[in-house]
């Protein structure tokens, strides 16, 4: 059974990881470059990404994480979209830089800002909208023509994305109860392994 | 406020803003993490370095309220805006128990979260503040479960054990969460009759009753607080099963702040880990000097209803 890593060194990785258990999937979480072991995907989830990364670069991970993260699907939610980007606007942030994207954190303001919203997406909810939970969340500002826009909000700006077998959300699906975000990686996944 | 029964506000294009899942929400993201107790825009800026997941903006930390008594009371709107202005983690402040005037200030300073804290001198003997009203959500102090479902009947997005604030004693915080959680795995084990029974005994709403025994844990993210001063300590209450750490006085009353935040930060990532705990355990210089908790000097934990 293919099994999935979830990056749990800070933030809502418990979220993600019941819902691919619940659509499927073998989980485990990562803390330690030896937890890549065996994975055939990896989920980076939604936290402080300045948390994130001082824990990543303090246990060795950046190196580890960005090699796997080459070759294999790997998902990344709010703080793990800024972790997937290649540029972020500074320098001193430690990221994977994969995705052919430029993100800009905090986009939306402070808390009183955060939103719900409902989401046609892409390839995954195209009849019915998807509830999408924005949380201080980023937003992609520039997405270079090998990336494909799975989404935009009704008044601009991109918040999913996917560069082959990398997907980047700028909101948060582990924090509803629908699948179908988690049940498209569990297949992306799967169709890497055939 | 919206009229379709949420507490959200309605703007174009069906955003939502203010919902309880939003609020609720951000809570979440701090699991896992360290939120620190700072006093100057300084010690944020430590405090973000170390990797903490957020930061508390006070005036004074409960170490100092303590010591010095007098009203303690919300911050200066200038020393919040000189943290929230240092930092790009999120900034949370206190209101004094009841003073829905400090939470309306502090909402409109952009404060990411609301203390409704027993740390400072409450402003009400029998009611807090109803969080229903605001955007921002609130976090609340809780001695044991009917005290958390009440705060969350209130509104409260997130819950911490109250633990005996300014310390450095974890015994209180370690009695709070054992008390939360054993409640719990009662509950679990409830049939329906029993748990009507069980909500009137702790006075709490019947419905998170319910939610909570079918979940087998609190509705809302829930924080160890109030004595925690070592990488130990903080492991200690994630092993007892909270959901991330409040540390007070404990990191900017130490010999060496800064690597004793981080040390902790740590801690609580890799808190199954004895030998990780080990290895950030080693060298960090003084403790806070430790205040031995004894029932008479437990003193902020008994503010709230």
């Amino acid at each position: 059974m293919p099994k999935i890593g979830i990056l749990a060194l800070q933030g809502a990785f418990i979220e993600h990881q019941k819902m691919l258990d619940t659509v499927g999937a073998e989980t485990t979480q990562v803390r330690l470059p030896d937890d890549l072991q065996d994975l055939d995907g990896l989920v980076i989830p939604g936290g402080e990404s300045t948390t994130i990364g001082k824990l990543a670069t303090q246990y060795g991970l950046i190196a580890p994480l960005r090699e796997f993260a080459r070759s294999k699907p790997t998902w990344g939610t709010c703080a793990g979209l800024i972790f997937l980007a290649k540029d972020i606007g500074i320098e001193a942030q430690p990221i994977l830089g994969l995705m052919d994207i430029q993100v800009n954190r905090n986009a939306f303001g402070r808390q009183v800002d955060s939103f719900e919203i409902p989401l046609i997406i892409k390839g995954i909810a195209e009849d019915a909208p998807f509830p999408a939970v924005f949380i201080r969340a980023p937003m992609v500002t520039h997405a270079q023509p090998t990336v494909t826009v799975l989404a935009t909000l009704p008044k601009g700006g991109i918040v999913a994305v996917q560069q082959q077998h990398l997907l980047g959300t700028a909101f948060h699906p582990e924090l509803t109860d629908d699948l179908r975000f988690h049940e498209y990686f569990y297949d992306m996944v799967k169709s890497n392994l055939a | 406020m919206s009229s379709n029964g949420t507490n959200g506000h309605m703007t174009s294009n069906d955003t939502e803003k203010g919902t309880e899942k939003v609020k609720r929400g951000l809570a979440q993201m701090l699991k896992g993490g360290v939120i620190m107790d700072v006093v100057t825009p300084d010690q944020a800026k430590i405090a973000e370095d170390a990797g903490a997941c957020a930061v508390m903006a006070l005036e004074r930390v409960p170490a100092d309220i303590r010591v010095q008594g007098g009203v303690a009371r919300m911050s200066d709107p200038d020393m919040i805006e000189g943290i929230i202005n240092a930092v790009t983690i999120p900034v949370m402040a206190k209101a004094r128990i009841g003073h829905f005037v400090e939470a309306q200030i502090l909402q409109a300073l952009g404060v990411d979260y609301i203390d409704e804290s027993e740390v400072l001198t409450p402003a009400d003997e029998e009611h807090h503040i109803n969080k229903h009203k605001f955007t921002v959500p609130f976090v609340c102090g809780c001695r044991n479960l009917g005290e958390a479902l009440r705060r969350i009947a209130e509104g409260a997005a997130m819950m911490r054990t109250k633990g005996e604030a300014g310390t450095g004693d974890v015994v209180e915080a370690v009695r709070h969460a054992r008390a939360v959680h054993s409640e719990i795995r009662k509950l679990t084990a409830m049939d329906e009759d029993e748990l009507f029974t069980y909500a009137k005994n702790i006075q709490a709403p019947y419905t998170l009753v319910k939610e909570t025994a079918e979940l087998g844990r609190l509705p809302v993210v829930n924080f160890a607080a109030g004595g925690v001063a070592t990488p130990a300590d903080a492991a200690l209450m994630m092993q007892l099963g909270v959901d991330g750490v409040f540390v007070g006085s404990g990191i900017f009353k130490s010999g060496d702040p800064a690597k004793r935040a981080k040390a902790i930060v740590e801690a609580v990532t890799h808190y199954n880990d004895p030998a990780i705990l080990a290895q950030v355990s080693r060298g960090l210089g003084e403790a806070m000097v430790g205040i031995n908790i004894t029932p008479d000097n437990i003193v902020l934990g008994k503010r709230g209803w």
